[in-house]
C-alpha cells in the first residue's frame, strides 16, 4: 500500500458565484466520499480561500520575505485535500474520481517515503 | 552472417516476450533491460559456436532470467530502486513458453507502457523502447528529438511508473475496453507518423510503419477477440498495401486517384478485408473497424472512378457521430466532394472554417484548393495552394503542392 495526496484545485471566482444548490451538492458529495472511502481515508481538509493566504519566500540574502496572497497566482487554486491510502495508482485514480470538483480538477501526488 | 540474421530476427520477434518474462523476475525495468541486452549479446557468441537453438525465444528468456537472478543475489543492485508492482502469478514460471502466463506477461508490459497516467509522448517512447527493443538513439531519431531529450523522457516515465506505483498488470475486464483503446491509439500514432512523415524529404518512414505493423500483429495474437485490435491491424494492412505506389520512381507523390492499383499488395489487402469483416461483426461498430472499413472501400475499388463515395460518406457519418473530431469531419467533406461534387464538398468544408484545430492544418487548405481547382475558381485555388504550402513541412508533399500550383496557370488560359 502507498499514500497519495489528493489535491483539489478549483476556480475560486466560480465558487463565489455558485448557486446554493451547487454548494449543497458539493458538500453532499464530500460526505458521500467520506463514507464510501472511509477505509482509504487518512485525512483531509477544506481550505479558506487564497485571499486569506500568506506566503513566505526566501529573499536570497539569508532572510525571509512575508507577503499577502498565495504562493502562485493561478486560475485554479488549491482549495482542499485528502490524504488517502491505495494499493497503486489505478486504485488512487478510482478513489479520486469520486472527489467532487465541479469548478476545477484533482491532482494526485504520491507521498514520498524516505528509507 | 547467418547467426547475425538469426539474432536480428529474434530481436524483432522475441524482444517483448523475453523482456516481459524477465521483468517478472527483476521487478525493475532498467535491470530487466540490462539482462535482456546481455542475453542478446551472449546469443551472438553462443549461437556462432553452438548453432541457433530451435526456440531462440526460450533460449534468450532462460539466459536473461538466469542473469537477473544472479544480479538480484547481489543486494546492492536490488535495492537501487523501487520494485515494480508485479501481481503474483498463479503458478511458478515453467520453462514452457507457450503457456497463457507468457501471453499475460507481454500484455502487462503493453498496458504499463500505454498507461493513461503517462503522457502520450512517454507512452510512445516506452512502447518503442520496451516492446520493440529500440535503443534510445533509435527512438530519438524516430521522433526527431535529441538523444538526451529522449533519454530524459524515458527515464522520467520509468521513474513515474515506479514512484507513483503504476501497476504492472492486465487491467480488470471492466476497464479493458478503455485501456485497449489507449494501446491501439499509441500503435496507430506510430503508424500515422511513419505513413506520412511530418517533416523531412521522405514521404514514408518504413521503420515506423514496420514496427507498428509488428505491434498490431502482437496485439492481435494476444487479444484475438478484440474488435478494435482487429480493426487496427486491418487499417494498417490496407493502407500499407499501397505503400509502394504512393511515390513514383523519382520520389514524387502519387495521389490515390493515380496510383497503379495492380501494384497494391493483394496479400495484405486480402488479410485486411477479412479482418474488417470480422471486426464489424461487433455492434455498434467501433472506431478502428470503421476507419478500416473506409480503407477497405478504397482497396476494393478496381479504379478511382469506381470508388463508392456514397458508402464512404456513410462510413464517415458513423465515425463523426461516434468520435467527433475536426480531422474526421474534414475527411468527410472530401468524400462529399466526390460523392456530390466539389460545390457540395466546399460547402461542408467551409462550414468547418471556425474549427481552431483545422486553422493551421495543411490538409484543410490542400482539400479546399483541390475543390476550387475542380470548380475552375483558379484565383481562389491559388491562394489555398499557397496556404497549404506554408503549412506543409514534408518535402515530398511540398513538391506535389508546388506542382499543382504551377498547373493552375494552364487551367486559367485553356480552361476546359
Amino acid at each position: 500500500m502507498a499514500e497519495y495526496l489528493v489535491l483539489i484545485y478549483e476556480d475560486e471566482a466560480s465558487w463565489a458565484k455558485a448557486r446554493p444548490e451547487e454548494s449543497e451538492q458539493v458538500m453532499a458529495g464530500h460526505v458521500k466520499f467520506g463514507t464510501t472511502h472511509a477505509d482509504a481515508l487518512r485525512g483531509g481538509h477544506a481550505l479558506e480561500p487564497t485571499s486569506t493566504a500568506t506566503s513566505l519566500r526566501s529573499d536570497g540574502a539569508g532572510g525571509v520575505s512575508v507577503t499577502d496572497g498565495p504562493f502562485a497566482e493561478t486560475k485554479e487554486a488549491l482549495g482542499g485535500y485528502y490524504l488517502i491510502e491505495a494499493a497503486d495508482l489505478d486504485e488512487a485514480v478510482r478513489i479520486a474520481k469520486d472527489v467532487p470538483a465541479i469548478f476545477g480538477g484533482i491532482e494526485i501526488r504520491p507521498i514520498r517515503v524516505f528509507d | 552472417m547467418q547467426v547475425d540474421a538469426a539474432v536480428a530476427d529474434a530481436h524483432r520477434r522475441e524482444w517483448a516476450s523475453v523482456l516481459a518474462a524477465t521483468v517478472r523476475v527483476t521487478r525493475d525495468l532498467d535491470l530487466a533491460e540490462e539482462c535482456v541486452q546481455d542475453a542478446y549479446a551472449r546469443a551472438l557468441r553462443a549461437w556462432s559456436s553452438g548453432g541457433v537453438p530451435a526456440r531462440p525465444g526460450a533460449w534468450l528468456t532462460t539466459v536473461a532470467t538466469r542473469r537477473a537472478v544472479d544480479l538480484l543475489r547481489r543486494e546492492a543492485t536490488w535495492r537501487r530502486s523501487l520494485p515494480l508492482l508485479v501481481e503474483p502469478s498463479e503458478e511458478p514460471a515453467a520453462d514452457r513458453l507457450d503457456v497463457p502466463e507468457i501471453r499475460d506477461d507481454r500484455l502487462r508490459l503493453i498496458f504499463t507502457c500505454c498507461h493513461p497516467t503517462l503522457s502520450t509522448d512517454a507512452q510512445v517512447a516506452l512502447t518503442l523502447r520496451l516492446l520493440c527493443g529500440l535503443s534510445t538513439v533509435e527512438v530519438a531519431r524516430a521522433f526527431l528529438v535529441s538523444e538526451p531529450t529522449m533519454a530524459a523522457r524515458i527515464t522520467r516515465a520509468k521513474k513515474k511508473i515506479a514512484t507513483a506505483r503504476i501497476p504492472y498488470r492486465v487491467p480488470p475486464a471492466n476497464e479493458l475496453p478503455e485501456r485497449v483503446a489507449a494501446v491501439v491509439s499509441v500503435v496507430h500514432l506510430l503508424y500515422t507518423t511513419g505513413h506520412t512523415s511530418p517533416t523531412g524529404t521522405r514521404l514514408v518512414r518504413e521503420d515506423l510503419v514496420e514496427r507498428s505493423l509488428d505491434l498490431a500483429r502482437m496485439l492481435r495474437a494476444l487479444l484475438p477477440y478484440d474488435a478494435e485490435v482487429a480493426g487496427l491491424l486491418a487499417l494498417i494492412l490496407l493502407s500499407d498495401a499501397r505503400r509502394h505506389t504512393r511515390v513514383d520512381e523519382a520520389g514524387r507523390l502519387v495521389l490515390l486517384a493515380d496510383q497503379d492499383r495492380a501494384r497494391w499488395d493483394r496479400g495484405a489487402i486480402g488479410e485486411g478485408l477479412a479482418l474488417v469483416r470480422e471486426s464489424l461483426r461487433s455492434r455498434p461498430p467501433g472506431r478502428f473497424p470503421l476507419m478500416a472499413a473506409i480503407a477497405a472501400v478504397h482497396a476494393e475499388a478496381p479504379d478511382w472512378v469506381a470508388t463508392d463515395w456514397t458508402e464512404l460518406v456513410g462510413l464517415y457519418d458513423l465515425l463523426v457521430a461516434g468520435w467527433p473530431s475536426p480531422v474526421v469531419a474534414l475527411n468527410r467533406a472530401v468524400a462529399v466532394g466526390f460523392a456530390d461534387g466539389p460545390e457540395a464538398g466546399l460547402r461542408v468544408l467551409d462550414s468547418l472554417a471556425c474549427e481552431p484545430q483545422l486553422a493551421g492544418y495543411s490538409y484543410r487548405a490542400a482539400a479546399r484548393a483541390d475543390m476550387l481547382r475542380r470548380l475552375g475558381r483558379v484565383d481562389e485555388a491559388r491562394v489555398s495552394y499557397e496556404e497549404a504550402l506554408l503549412l506543409t513541412e514534408n518535402e515530398t508533399e511540398r513538391a506535389f503542392l508546388a506542382d499543382r500550383l504551377a498547373g493552375l496557370a494552364h487551367l486559367s488560359t485553356g480552361s476546359a
